[in-house]
């Protein structure tokens, strides 16, 4: 029994220390043995097999248009040529700042919506509750390709075709946003909701100041998914719009051609410039959730 | 500060009832401890004052306001919780100033309560402390200071010292008794442990399965209980439940002992159960000895020594002397003075007197 205690807490202290480590960015006392080389080496693998497509993003970015097709990493004579024509193309900026108003508008709705539902259909208890619950969760089964024909027909009968309201009314909530919230809210003691309820909060207040910052590395992971999943959105995008300077991102991007013929070195330059800010609200956000996982860590 | 008074207060969810019909008056300024077993309704009973669940029947009235469609904030109580509830990502200046956001008192007013309150439970130099930064006692005593800063009409507890240590839990027994001295607001404090409740208590209410048992001072639960539940769970170690009939000639114990009884059966005899208490039950000579039996176990608790003691088959505790106290395996003979022996009737558990 109490060898069994004493295993566990060692075990929990070595989590412990290894998301310390992991905030501080230092590397925690890891044991070596051939176990865990083998472990490193498949590791590195896969991340090589990751960082490849990038690599060469990034690379043919800084090539001239005759060296594309060549498989070398490093450019012969590399050139900031792409960035300073795609950056003074008026083009690419609109997209760049469509995507931006649409990932950023739907991240702000999103969170927003789906901690309030999440948080309704945790705390709450009313009839058809539960109903609502597997409604909401039903319709995570139902993949993008299908809905975006009657999200078309609703889009036309109301007029929103081409329009911004167009591109980002489907994404103001999500079915996995409120799951996921209602998820992390349970891990909010309720004796706190009722405290705040005597101390005289009403239902909103005590949403707003006392749970949502609770489970803010819930927001943060949440924010980071669905402006990631906004900001790279392709299919709808390009079914809602039709005039070049209501494109998105991605939209743009693939249809950035110069004269009939696609010139990848812009293209692969547009998408470097575009991960850009994905890195950005990854390292914002991040922050939050790594310090949520060392929180939940040392409250035992 | 206010009075309290449960008039047949019902609870059911659903179709279970969990308390059925508790009465009780709680006088301004009053200690009152609800005690019992888990599961008994303390909490339930604690959280419909609170309004934090609905009446199903009865009434509750706070001063003399009947207060059973009112909402929690409207009730001028406050309450502390088992594990806190105070919030993690809040100072404890704004810990305890959260219980002011809804008053109307100015800003400087405000943080001057927050200080006089913090003062007072000795938490002054803490207030820009967030909580985990505090060990289990002054979180306790944070949460406590929420619940203080408002000057409540009512104060409800939880069990709040369960999560503390046994040191912790005996030192912020004192200081809420003390605070409560000082402040003189009514006091409802739930707990299922019978050494906090007769130590803090002016009255202790004694639960179980949803209906009061007695309610009474510490001393009277002790030393008059009304029945074989009341005086077994108050008192540790628990009192000895003896086994024996009542007939006209005396009390006849289950292994043929008779022991004189003033209280004769009227009718036939009846089967009842005679109490006495560890504390009570001391070793005699032989001539004035009551039982006779074997030691198994010697507890030496340093004051005294607890002696378990294997009479006929039944096993009793006794206490013996703290110095020389005898050896396990030996002959005892035990005794109990009259005025200490109770005597239950065995089916009802009802005290006969
Ligand atoms: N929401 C609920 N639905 C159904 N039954 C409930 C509910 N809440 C409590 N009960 C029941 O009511 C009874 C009293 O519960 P209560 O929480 O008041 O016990 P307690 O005396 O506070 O016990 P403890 O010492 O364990 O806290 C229990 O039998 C419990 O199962
Ligand atoms: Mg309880």
């Amino acid at each position: 029994m109490s060898a069994k205690l004493s295993d566990s807490n060692i075990n929990d202290l070595e989590v412990q220390a290894s998301a310390e480590a992991l905030l501080r960015g230092s590397t925690a006392p890891v044991k070596r043995n051939w176990a865990q080389y083998v472990r490193w080496l498949l590791l590195f693998a896969g991340g090589i097999l990751m960082v490849m497509p990038l690599a060469y993003m990034m690379s043919t970015s800084f090539k001239f248009p005759f060296e594309v097709y060549n498989l070398n990493l490093v450019p012969e004579e590399p050139t900031l040529e792409n960035y300073t024509y795609v950056l003074e193309d008026g083009r690419f900026l609109q997209w760049f700042f469509n995507s931006l108003i649409v990932a950023t508008l739907t991240t702000v709705s999103s969170v927003f919506f789906d901690a309030l539902v999440g948080y309704t259909l945790c705390k709450y208890r009313f009839p058809g509750r539960y109903v609502v619950f597997i409604a909401i969760l039903s319709t995570l089964m139902i993949p993008t390709e299908m809905l975006v024909i009657p999200w078309y027909l609703m889009s036309q009968q109301f007029g929103w075709l081409d329009t911004t309201w167009g591109i980002m009314f489907p994404g103001l909530m999500t079915a996995f946003g409120v799951f996921l919230m209602k998820q992390f809210f349970e891990t909010v003691p309720d004796d706190f909701i009722e405290a705040a309820r005597i101390d005289g909060l009403n239902e909103l207040e005590i949403w707003w100041s006392v749970a949502m910052p609770l489970v803010k590395p819930a927001l943060a992971a949440l924010a980071i998914f669905v402006f990631l999943g906004n900001w790279t959105a392709f299919i709808w995008p390009l079914i809602v719009t039709t005039s070049q300077d209501m494109y998105t991102l991605p939209v743009g991007l693939t249809t950035f051609s110069v004269e009939q013929a696609v010139e990848w070195e812009l293209v692969m330059t547009g998408a470097a410039i575009s991960v850009l800010p994905t890195l950005i609200v990854f390292l914002v956000f991040q922050r939050f959730i790594i310090r949520g996982v060392v929180m939940a860590g040392l409250k035992g | 500060m206010a009075s309290l008074a449960l008039k047949n207060l019902v609870k059911r969810y659903g179709k279970t009832e969990v308390l059925h019909g508790i009465d009780l008056e709680v006088e301004d300024g009053e200690f009152v401890v609800f005690v019992g077993p888990s599961g008994c309704g303390k909490s339930t009973t604690l959280r419909m004052i609170a309004g934090l669940e609905d009446v199903s029947a009865g009434e509750i009235s706070i001063g003399d306001q009947v207060v059973n469609n009112l909402e929690p904030k409207q009730r001028n109580i406050a309450m502390v919780f088992q594990n806190y509830a105070i919030y993690p990502h809040m100072s404890v200046r704004k810990n305890i100033g959260f219980g002011l956001r809804t008053a109307k008192l100015s800003k400087a007013a405000k943080a001057e309560r927050i200080v006089e309150v913090a003062t007072l439970l000795g938490m002054e130099d803490y207030l820009d402390r967030k909580p985990n930064a505090l060990s289990g006692g002054q979180r306790q005593r944070v949460a406590i200071g929420r619940a203080l800063v408002r000057d409540p009409a009512v104060f409800l507890f939880d069990e709040p010292l369960s999560n503390l240590d046994a040191q912790l839990r005996t030192q912020m027994r004192l200081e809420i008794k003390k605070l409560h001295q000082r402040v003189g607001t009514t006091i409802v404090f739930v707990t299922h442990d019978q050494v906090e409740a007769m130590t803090m208590a002016d009255r202790i209410v004694i639960m179980k399965d949803g209906y009061i048992q007695q309610v009474g001072t510490p001393a009277e639960a002790y030393h008059n209980p009304v029945n074989t539940f009341v005086a077994q769970f108050i008192g540790a170690p628990s009192m000895n439940m003896l086994p024996g009939v009542l007939d006209d000639q005396g009390l006849n114990l289950w292994n043929g002992v008779r022991v004189a009884w003033n209280l004769a059966s009227s009718g036939p005899s009846h089967e009842v159960i005679l109490g006495v208490r560890p504390e009570d039950l001391k070793p005699v000579a032989q001539s004035q000895a009551m039982l006779q039996g074997t030691i198994s176990v010697v507890e030496p608790l340093g004051s005294e020594t607890l002696l378990y003691v294997d009479i006929d088959g039944i096993e009793v505790i006794a206490s013996g002397p703290g110095r020389h106290a005898p050896e396990p395996g030996s002959q005892i003979y035990l005794g109990a003075a009259t005025d200490t022996l109770h005597l239950f009737d065995k089916e009802s558990g009802v005290a006969l007197k």
